[in-house]
């Protein structure tokens, strides 16, 4: 189909290509929500299994890391709000300012989560055979902790031992289910930063004002989405039977 | 115009339609257009279906004796897993929305294409590289886990190539997704003036159920096989009990979706006879908004009766309970569209053409299909039932005799619209008559051989089976036959039949008020619906007799 101006051919009126385009990304976001949902529920009944695992797993998190991580995000939500509002008062300097704004916050959540990714490395916490939930207790120097931090948690664990013989391996659950969604959503986030590029160009180019801002609008809304994924997953994996 | 007597043709061939419009394959393979993407997947879904059924084919072959003397047992397994993978993936689930609903759907509503025309050859490529995947683990050691990929069988300790399929079923998730996407926004925004949503044919109105399978299903299964894949190549536990995940889980997961996909497959077909009766019985369907919210109530229903796959799990005795009633209620829908059907055809004036054949033949086998689905959804007869040929015969009457009988009719219904030209009627009727009986014979002795306890899956069975097993095969023979022969003459047909006009059943929908075959914008101008759906008899463009028995509504049921 050919295409005028902005108005492709399989349309009527603008209004029209903008209604479906609205749409097809609200109906895009509910796969989503399905396609997180398979992996929600098998955290949720694994959660309810080894609550006692998956206790010890959650508190060998960087609450500052995933905290900061958290403010960092909402806040480029905000930026990327900010970007549709100037699209749409048509302020085109503006446009370029929040989405560039928006693209460096999503950057530096992703460098935080490679820290964090790395973090977990050197722990010994990725599962496989070199796993192990106790190697911060018993060497507390390459973990960067004190020792009294790490006998406290050589007691946590032990008590943990006592209520779950397997908390090993099922501390991997937790570390497999850590690393599937966090790593999902970091796929998420990548693929908005690509998203967020594309339209850095656009905007620079003028194309975006109060007659067209349709991929402005719904990039947003894929952005506002995957915060709110982070929303849910930081309290599920850093907060639940959190003690220190 | 039923018979094939008349063989020179008052129409003539367009000059410019959506096939000559441009040539080379650089204009297939970058289109948008909806129409020729649907003649690209009906080609790629013919090819998948040939390769699920050489491996249907081989399977009958060695359950001819009871040592089974062709493959060997591990062969076996990965026969009958290729066989469903192929078929339920790559060819059940497109076949009907991606080829007909592809075509079909923004001509039925009076739009120049769908919503998203370059997400919609994206599906396509999706599709392909899936299929690559697959074909890729078929020819690299071949899939022996069943095509339910249950866990720890798939993810730890199976030897075949089961990452690649996996992941080809992963990729291909994402085409049925695009699909549904594009199907559902644009019913609910290209629609033409004038096409309220109770004009729409139940063609749209069962795609629109379907799309709701693919949007809320399809990512379940996907992130689940993602699942599988992970557990797999890094040896991560998710559902593996030896690290202690939950093998339950990926049922509960799997079904999740695959218990709805089922609905994937049944439900355009339903649409399809939905089309096909009222046009051949010359009478405004019965009951029309009861058959358009039927399909929405199989949809909905159908994602609350996924546990009825595994009453033998040891799932808790009230969930089992809950998940059988729920799985009686998806009868009720079901049984509300036969009766209308059969209520559209009393009184009449009925014509025999192929297509009303294959509806026909789509009534009685999905009668069959679905009364057996009662007997597995009882709790109690379930446990003697379950994993036997009872539930292969079973299903096979809802796949086989609803699925593709209702593809292949509708393929017959709209080739002249895809073609512009009409396929030779007595053959055509021969070979729906053909697959009939071949497909009664190959199926329905798998009920009795189920009942008396053949379990299904297995390579051998006693030799007192033999005798229902043999006619099963012969059955499958003749089924084969019914297969080759419309690909031969529809092919031929493309080039030399007669010449088909824009309506030539006549029928009501907006597709045959364009051109055959259609211009790629499908109307020179934006049609404006002013008529019902259905109604033959405010219709003087159709050029029927009035009075002519069964042209008036018999009542206002809407």
């Amino acid at each position: 189909m050919h295409r005028t101006g902005e108005l492709y051919g399989q349309f009527e009126t603008l209004e029209q290509q903008k209604d479906t385009a609205t749409l097809g990304m609200w109906v895009f976001l509910v796969t989503e929500v399905l396609f997180f949902g398979g992996m929600f529920m098998t955290y949720t009944i694994n959660r309810h299994a080894y609550s006692a695992a998956f206790g010890v797993g959650g508190n060998t998190l960087d609450l500052k890391l995933g905290g900061g991580n958290t403010v960092v995000l909402i806040m480029s939500s905000l930026t990327m709000a900010m970007a549709v509002w100037s699209a749409q008062v048509g302020k085109k300097q503006l446009i370029t300012l929040f989405l560039i704004l928006t693209l460096l916050l999503g950057g530096v959540f992703l460098g935080v989560k490679a820290i964090e990714y790395k973090q977990k490395y050197d722990h010994h916490l990725i599962p496989g055979q070199s796993f192990d939930i106790t190697f911060c207790s018993n060497h507390p120097a390459p973990c960067g902790i004190s020792a009294e931090d790490a006998a406290k948690e050589k007691t946590e664990i032990a008590e943990a031992f006592e209520k779950d013989p397997n908390l090993n391996s099922h501390a991997q659950l937790y570390f497999s289910l850590y690393f599937g969604m966090t790593g999902l959503h970091a796929l998420h986030m990548i693929i908005g930063a690509g998203l967020l590029l594309w339209l850095i160009k656009e905007a620079v180019a003028k194309r975006f004002g109060p007659g067209y801002n349709t991929p402005v609008d719904i990039t947003g809304l894929y952005w506002h989405f995957v915060d709110i994924v982070w929303i849910y997953l930081f309290p599920l994996l850093y907060l639940i039977d959190r003690h220190n | 115009m039923s018979t094939n007597a008349q063989t020179i043709s008052p129409h003539t061939m367009p000059e410019t339609d959506y096939l000559n419009a441009s040539y080379g394959i650089k204009s297939w393979l970058l289109t948008t257009d909806h129409k020729r993407i649907a003649l690209l997947y009906l080609f790629s879904v013919t090819f998948f279906f040939f390769v699920g059924g050489i491996f249907a084919t081989m399977i009958r072959i060695h359950l001819l004796t009871p040592g089974g003397y062709l493959v060997t047992p591990e062969t076996y397994n990965k026969l009958f897993t290729m066989h469903g993978v192929a078929m339920i993936f790559f060819f059940l689930i497109p076949s009907i929305p991606a080829v007909l609903g592809n075509f079909l759907i923004p001509i039925m509503i009076g739009a120049k294409d769908l919503a998203f025309p370059k997400l919609n050859l994206l599906s396509w490529y999706i599709y392909l590289i899936g299929g690559g995947f697959v074909l890729y683990s078929f020819s690299t050691g071949g899939l022996d886990t069943g095509w339910t990929f249950y866990t720890p069988l798939s993810s730890v300790y199976s030897n075949s190539a089961v990452t690649a399929a996996v992941i080809g079923i992963f990729i291909n998730g994402f085409s049925s997704i695009l699909t549904g996407l594009n199907f559902v926004v644009t019913i609910h925004t290209m629609r033409a003036p004038g096409m309220t949503w109770f004009r729409l044919p139940l063609f749209v109105w069962s795609h629109y159920a379907t799309s709701l399978i693919f949007i809320l299903g399809t990512p379940v299964i996907a992130i689940t096989l993602l699942l599988v894949a992970l557990e797999r190549v890094f040896h991560l536990g998710f559902f593996n009990p030896a690290l202690g995940g939950d093998p339950i889980l990926f049922q509960h997961l799997f079904w999740f979706y695959s218990h709805p996909a089922v609905y994937i497959m049944i439900l355009p077909a339903m649409g399809v006879i939905s089309e096909i009766i009222p046009t051949f019985a010359r009478r405004p369907i019965f009951g029309y908004s009861f058959i358009a919210g039927s399909s929405i109530a199989i949809a909905v229903i159908g994602f609350l009766v996924w546990a009825h796959h595994m009453f033998l799990t040891g799932e808790s005795l009230y969930a089992a309970i809950a998940f059988s009633l729920m799985s009686y209620l998806v009868a009720i829908p079901s049984a509300v569209k036969v009766f209308n059907w059969t209520s559209t055809l009393y009184k009449g004036s009925i014509a025999l053409d192929t297509p009303m054949l294959y509806a026909m033949g789509f009534i009685g086998l999905f009668l069959i299909g679905g009364l057996t689905g009662l007997f597995l959804a009882c709790l109690g007869l379930d446990i003697h039932l379950h994993d036997t040929y009872f539930v292969i015969a079973h299903f096979h009457y809802i796949m086989v005799g609803g699925a593709v009988m209702g593809y292949l009719g509708g393929l017959h219904f709209w080739w002249p619209k895809i073609s512009g030209r009409m396929y030779p009627e007595f053959l055509a009727r021969a070979a729906a008559i053909i697959l009939f009986i071949g497909f009664n014979l190959t199926f329905f002795p798998q009920f009795l051989l189920g009942y008396m306890g053949m379990p299904r899956r297995y390579h051998s069975y006693p030799p007192e089976l033999q005798v229902l097993n043999v006619m099963s095969t012969a059955g499958a023979s003749i089924l084969a036959l019914g297969y080759l022969l419309p690909i031969i003459y529809l092919v031929w047909s493309y080039k030399y039949g007669r010449v088909a006009g824009p309506n030539p059943w006549p029928a009501t929908g907006l597709e045959w008020k364009t051109q055959s075959p259609p211009l790629t914008e499908n109307f020179d101008v934006t049609p404006v619906v002013d008529w019902e759906p259905y109604d033959f008899e405010h219709r003087p463009d159709l050029a029927l007799e009035p009075g002519v028995g069964g042209l008036l509504p018999a009542h206002g049921d809407d």
